[in-house]
């Protein structure tokens, strides 16, 4: 097949994923909304989740779907182009979108995640809606500054940290709501499924502390690139300077609950914090920010 | 100074070094730090880019000398990024070295006793009915999965996980190293940039440089005595997006100077490496190469002029100088490499390889302005005290006749923007870096606890998990099962 092919192939790939996506945000929206209060004087749980709980598995079906969609528009775009595809920011935004909803699968699995189905499906659909409306660019050759097997190892762990921090700031975001809505009475009905405060805090911090060395290689790897391509390690380029107050802020979080014990609300507004700082890195300084990082075309 | 203001002079110093070293305060810097770099990210920065910083003086004339005066164009040389990064680290020594000492003598001492009250400490676990010798099991199956064991007449203390405190202090140290490294870096480096012609040679010595940097403990005697020729430059663009997809420079090195010549290649990925020093390709551009004559014929100059690349498209815009002619001739240029033209834009460039190239230029006669002293750009000509004579598209061969004399457009060269650094600290930064990593994961990822044992009318265990990590609990569920008569 020939380039062209691949590319379309891929941007289809990338449209029904977003359907898909879609439709599964409505269905855990519906597992949230519809899991009411049950009969008084029930013994194991005071809800029933029966009712919701096909259209929670819908959600996670469709998720399923939607991430081998996407795999397959990330994959047919690397085809078309001949490359790792991390060459601009439409690129990056898919990865990052598979690599969240990958993560979040797994997630399911392992640590039964599926009441993050909301946030994260909402977030991916959000990030591949911006991409293919605001940073879609054709598949095109690397940029000659770009073509280093460094691409694929910083951007790779760019990319995973970047899925990772944001995972952590939902959980973040989750224990705060929840704290303020339990300070004032019992959890509502679409919360109950999701774990106690203790535990999300606990997830938060896990996450974290798992992905700060991948982050801290993240940021060397960027270094020995530089230090390849722009003749020197590091130069306070934009997105150095945002990779590095990313890096001190949660450097800065770990400690505060590692070595002073902080918990609870100080704890996740920290981490609320440093993950906006990686956010901000991604949005404002490819958009609208100077320096090396920033190639012709986002 | 009397006796008691001594005391308490010391007293105070004694109290900031506790305040210093304190983990609070510490925290209170890794934030400050933090946004302390943040104005070099939003102001424009001299050490990355100084016609913005010149831009900008332009623009906000008033606003730019009060925010010269904080350093917000120097943010990170300036003295309170320093100061912030310096207490920082000063704070970090505090801390590590006793934790290090004290971790030193842990490592040579064994566990510390068991304490008294089991049923007070986490993971409690009595045995009922135990094996005989019990405590010999235990000690055996502790030691086995090498954990650190203290036995005692009734009770066992037991550690493992060091190498999470070692990974901790490794990571620290590590920081340490890279900060010096950027410092030897700073003091004892070099960085310059030159533009070359394709043809031109290079010979590593001040003069030869468009601008040069020395670190203070660092002098022009230690440049690398090399030469260099620009033997080939080609630059190969995609023609469905005309963005660039691979730069390729030949050069014939010749190290030492006078030795013999080798042929060299430079990519954009792979510098060229001359130990601690090396040879980037930073940029490139085109030099249209002009003919002047005086109307006798007589030939001024001739030769290739580096143009500024505009865009993508490789629109480049320059000036020709030409002093020695009286009066004095400029022009002010635009050379396109693949001459196009639209009604609403006028002349631009559609393509960045050379196919139909043109030299666009408005002709000046007048003062050129260079004896007065005051540095000016090459690129630019500084028409104030000139008199514009005519405008003029060139193509190929042409020539143009401006009153005094004629110009011809006879050619055009590839220059090449290199830039040599030497950084002899860089190695040292690698393997703090490095380092670092490794403590960071050993310190994030090893689980340290203690697992107690105790011997009184029966079996009774307990444990502490010293971070959060979890195992603990069945580690214990283990050894009591093992126990268990």
């Amino acid at each position: 097949m020939s380039s062209r092919t691949y590319a379309y192939l891929s941007n289809y790939a990338v449209y029904s994923a977003m359907a898909v996506f879609t439709v599964a945000f409505i269905a855990y929206s519906m597992e949230m909304a519809f899991s009411v209060k049950n009969v008084e004087g029930q013994k194991k749980t005071d809800f029933d989740f029966a009712r919701t709980e096909n259209s929670g598995r819908l959600g996670s079906l469709m998720t399923l779907l939607a991430f081998l969609l996407l795999t397959g528009g990330v994959a047919f775009r690397a085809l078309s182009a001949h490359r790792v595809p991390w060459g601009n920011m439409y690129e990056f935004s898919i990865t990052g979108a598979w690599a969240l909803s990958g993560g979040f699968l797994f997630g399911i699995i392992k640590y039964r995640l599926r009441w993050l189905g909301v946030p994260v499906t909402f977030v991916s659909l959000l990030t591949l809606g911006t991409a293919v409306t605001v940073l879609y660019r054709p598949s095109a050759p690397l940029v000659p500054a770009l073509k280093s097997t460094w691409l694929a190892i910083h951007v790779s762990a760019a990319i995973i940290s970047g899925g990772v921090f944001l995972l952590a700031n939902a959980v973040a975001g989750t224990y705060l709501i929840l704290d303020t809505i339990e300070s004032k009475g019992p959890r509502p009905a679409w919360a109950a499924k999701i774990p106690s405060l203790e535990a999300l805090d606990q997830l938060s911090y896990r996450l974290v502390a798992f992905v700060f060395p991948l982050w801290t290689f993240a940021v060397i790897a960027g270094a020995i690139w530089a230090e390849s391509a722009w003749g020197r390690y590091w130069g306070w380029d934009p997105k150095e300077t945002w990779a590095f107050i990313t890096w001190v802020a949660y450097a800065a979080y770990l400690h505060a609950r590692v070595t002073i014990g902080w918990r609870g609300r100080r704890a996740a507004w920290l981490c609320l914090f440093a993950g906006s700082t990686f956010l901000f890195n991604y949005v404002y300084v490819n958009i609208w920010g100077t320096g090396r990082h920033t190639y012709s075309g986002l | 100074m009397s006796a008691t203001s001594e005391l308490e002079t010391r007293g105070l110093l004694r109290w900031m070094w506790r305040q210093l070293t304190s983990m609070r305060i510490a925290l209170i810097l890794l934030l400050t730090l933090g946004l302390a770099a943040i104005p070099g990210s939003i102001f424009p920065q001299r050490s990355q880019n100084p016609m913005k910083v010149q831009e900008f003086f332009t623009n906000n004339p008033q606003l730019a000398v009060w925010m010269d005066r904080v350093k917000l164009f120097d943010v990170y040389s300036s003295p309170w990024f320093s100061a912030v990064y310096l207490l920082l680290f000063i704070s970090l020594i505090g801390c590590v070295l006793p934790r290090t000492l004290q971790h030193l003598k842990a490592l040579r001492s064994k566990p510390p006793l068991t304490p008294k009250f089991l049923d007070r400490m986490e993971f409690y676990t009595p045995v009922a009915d135990s094996k005989a010798k019990s405590l010999d099991i235990a000690e055996a199956w502790l030691k086995k999965r090498k954990f650190r064991v203290r036995r005692d007449a009734d009770s066992i203390s037991a550690e493992k996980g060091y190498l999470r405190e070692t990974g901790n202090l490794l990571f620290h140290l590590s920081l340490i190293l890279i900060l010096v490294a950027v410092g030897v870096g700073a003091l004892y480096g070099s960085k310059g940039e030159a533009i070359l012609n394709v043809g031109e040679r290079f010979i590593n010595t001040p003069t030869s440089y468009d601008n040069l940097s020395f670190g203070k403990f660092q002098s022009e005697g230690s440049l690398v005595p090399f030469s260099l020729a620009i033997a080939d430059f080609q630059a190969k663009y995609d023609p469905a997006t005309n963005a660039p997809t691979d730069y390729l420079l030949k050069v014939n090195l010749a190290n030492p100077v006078g030795s013999k010549e080798v042929t060299k290649t430079i990519k954009v990925n792979s510098p060229l490496t001359l130990g601690s020093t090396k040879i980037y390709l930073q940029a490139n551009g085109y030099s249209p190469i002009v003919t002047v004559r005086d109307r006798n014929g007589k030939l001024i100059f001739q030769g290739a002029v580096p143009f500024l690349p505009q865009d993508g498209n490789l629109t480049s815009s320059g000036a020709i100088k030409i002093p020695d002619m009286t009066p004095q001739v400029g022009f002010v240029s635009t050379f396109l490499p693949t001459a196009d033209r639209t009604a609403s834009r006028g002349a631009f460039s559609s393509y960045p390889e050379v196919l139909d190239p043109r030299l666009l230029f408005s002709a000046w006669k007048g003062n050129l302005g260079l004896d007065s002293g005051v540095p000016q750009s090459v690129y630019r000509i500084n028409t104030s005290k000139m008199v514009r004579i005519g405008l003029k598209a060139l193509e190929l061969g042409q020539s143009y006749d401006f009153g005094t004399g004629t110009i011809t457009f006879d050619g055009w060269k590839s220059w090449v923007n290199l830039q040599i650094v030497d950084d002899p600290g860089k190695m040292y930064a690698l393997l703090g870096a490095l380092l670092a990593i490794l403590g960071l994961i050993s310190s994030l990822f090893t689980r340290q606890r203690r697992i107690w044992v105790k011997q009184g009318d029966g079996i009774e265990l307990a444990g502490l998990a010293k971070n959060a990590l979890p195992g603990v609990k069945q580690e214990i569920e283990e050894l009591a099962k093992e126990l268990k008569g």
